[in-house]
């Protein structure tokens, strides 16, 4: 066995074989103990069966409810809806960053402001914001926003104060104003890093929107697995988490490879 | 050198001094200076001694804390297009390919961000023009097959080539170098000797270029300076740098490769190492070597004492 073998080489099999073995285990696992359980007690719904699931699968994603709706799709949609605003009011945190790496004095006017701002427990907000902005769509935007926009701002700031200090003298030694040294020579080089940023800050994000949604929403990924825990339908809970899983994670490896693509010069140093 | 040529670049009383562990420590003690169109300065000095910090100062990019520095008889106020720069690290900006490199001065020239969609037609004309004269520079460097590459994908002696063609290409009135040579090995650095030295020779610029390599120093310049904290004046205590040798380096310029194994060299060298590179031969504020025709200094009765 090469288990504790600093040299071991598995072959492209044995490693598939490998990363898929603990999967496989939860599954087997699980449908091991939802068999044992439904013996004992043909109505248990705590641990549905595989086939319980998939007619809550049906039930949520294919049948219309009393509204004539697909609830997953709704849910779904309302969801990323909510973290697409959030993602793209996000860029005005980028542009904050921004700034406040190039510029001094707007370093100074905001810096020590959202470092503050940034240790703010978001959620001990969250009554705030719902007494002020009501339980509407705004409230949850911005918990998501409170959450993780101070965190991409430092982090894009670090990045930019980062840029040697030769290239921005080079800048302007070639000619470049203020505006193009900040626009052309630092915003791309700290772009891909950000990016990154934004994309470690996906689970964030989600947690807030859930939190969110759990407490004010009529529709929602989140607000239905809190409204379907009164009737313990883990047929439909468990279907839900897993759902919300793939997605954050297909949208992380979109990501991952876009910023691959599209940012073919990282790589090295000059 | 030819004394007709108008002086281009003047330190005056130029000092430079920077706060260390709550008072300011002097790192350029008064240095004067005088260049002309055309010459190729180089400048050694120990390690510490400033000579980026001079550099810098002529950049523009830090200003004096005393004394002046004119460029064409103008205070310079900041890094701007008439001085190119050429770096050891960070030489080329990684996001950008080798032909974005060297166009980008071009195309940052004339058009400001507005007027680039605005007259979307004349900037694409100029651009079009832009990447012609790159792409022949490029070509002639032999870089003409990298034109797409990136940084990161070229050798070092690619990326510093591709650095002077960037620099070059804006036709600064001094091209300014920091060891730009400094990370090569001995072969490549030979070649981008004999390469600057010929960019030199046709295009008559005004090259500053640091070095803290002796043969490179006397191969490459037609003038040398030293710069350098070892000396001693009738004061007990000194500090900062000054220029302890500004004499012009004898021969031909550009000078054939056989130069640096000749006797003549080794002798040069013994010279110049005694009059400031080595810290256990302080040489006397009396004794500098100014032979250059265009050095000139203002002394200071403190330092230079009673006269004998
Ligand atoms: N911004 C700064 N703040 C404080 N001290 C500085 C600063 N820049 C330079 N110095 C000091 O000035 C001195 C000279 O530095 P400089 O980089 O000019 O030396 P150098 O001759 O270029 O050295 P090297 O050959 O190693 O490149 C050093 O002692 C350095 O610590
Ligand atoms: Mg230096």
């Amino acid at each position: 066995m090469g288990l504790f073998n600093l040299n071991a080489r598995p072959g492209r099999k044995t490693a598939w074989a490998l990363s898929s073995m603990l999967f496989l285990l939860c599954i087997i696992g699980y449908g091991v103990t939802a068999h044992i359980r439904h013996q004992e007690n043909p109505d248990d719904n705590v641990v549905p069966t595989f086939s319980e699931m998939w007619d809550g699968i049906q039930r949520t994603a294919f049948e219309p409810d009393r509204n004539d709706e697909l609830r997953l799709w709704v849910d779904s949609l309302a969801s990323a809806k909510r973290l697409g605003y959030s993602l793209a009011l996000l860029s005005l945190a980028i542009l904050l960053g921004l700034y406040m790496g190039v510029f001094p004095y707007l370093e100074h006017i905001f810096l020590r402001f959202v470092l503050f701002f940034d240790k703010i427990p978001a959620l001990a907000l969250l009554p705030i914001l719902f007494i002020v902005f009501g339980l509407g769509e705004i409230s949850k935007i911005a918990l998501i926003l409170l959450g993780v926009f101070p965190t991409i701002a430092l982090d894009t700031y670090l990045r930019a104060k980062a840029i040697p200090r030769e290239q921005i003298m080079k800048g302007l030694t070639l000619g470049a104003s203020d505006f193009e040294i900040t626009y052309r020579i630092v915003l791309p080089q700290i772009m891909p890093g950000v990016l990154d940023t934004i994309r470690l800050n996906f689970k964030a994000m989600i947690l807030f929107l859930i939190a969110g949604e759990s407490l004010a929403a009529s529709v929602g990924l989140g607000y239905r697995i809190f409204v379907v825990r009164r009737y313990v339908a883990m047929d439909i809970i468990i279907p839900y988490v897993i759902w919300m899983s793939l997605l954050a994670f297909a949208a992380d490896v979109l990501l991952r490879i876009w910023i691959k693509k599209r940012y073919r010069w990282v790589g090295g140093e000059s | 050198m030819n004394e007709a040529r108008p002086v281009i670049l003047h330190l005056e009383d130029a000092h430079q001094a920077y706060p260390d562990q709550g008072r300011m420590r002097t790192v350029l003690n008064d240095i004067d200076l005088k260049v002309r169109k055309g010459e190729f300065v180089t400048l050694l000095g120990p390690s510490g001694c400033g000579k980026s910090t001079l550099l810098r100062l002529i950049l523009g990019s830090e200003r004096p804390t005393q004394g002046r520095v004119l460029l064409d008889g103008k205070e310079i106020q900041g890094p701007d297009r008439d001085r190119g720069i050429v770096y050891q690290k960070y030489s080329l900006f990684p996001h950008m390919t080798v032909l974005q490199n060297v166009i980008f001065g071009l195309e940052m020239e004339n058009y400001s961000m507005a007027s680039r969609w605005l007259k979307r037609h004349k900037f694409l004309r100029h651009r079009k023009a832009s990447t012609d004269r790159a792409r022949e520079i490029l070509e002639r460097m032999s870089l003409g097959k990298d034109l797409n590459k990136y940084p990161h994908q070229l050798s070092g002696g690619m990326k510093q080539r591709v650095a002077i063609a960037q620099a070059m290409i804006m036709e600064p009135k001094i091209l300014l170098m920091d060891e730009p040579f400094g990370a090569l090995d001995d072969s490549t650095r030979t070649d981008m000797q004999l390469f600057i030295l010929e960019l030199w020779e046709r295009t008559q610029m005004t090259v500053f270029f640091v070095t803290h390599d002796l043969v490179e120093a006397l191969f490459l310049g037609t003038r040398l300076l030293v710069l350098s904290q070892y000396y001693t004046t009738a004061r007990d205590h000194n500090e900062g740098s000054k220029i302890v040798t500004d004499r012009g380096i004898p021969g031909d310029h550009p000078k054939p490769t056989s130069f640096k194994s000749s006797p003549e060299i080794s002798q040069l060298i013994e010279q110049v190492r005694q009059q400031g590179l080595d810290p256990s031969i302080a040489r006397h504020i009396h004794d500098f070597d100014l032979s250059h025709a265009d050095a000139y200094r203002t002394v200071d009765p403190e330092e230079w004492g009673p006269t004998p």
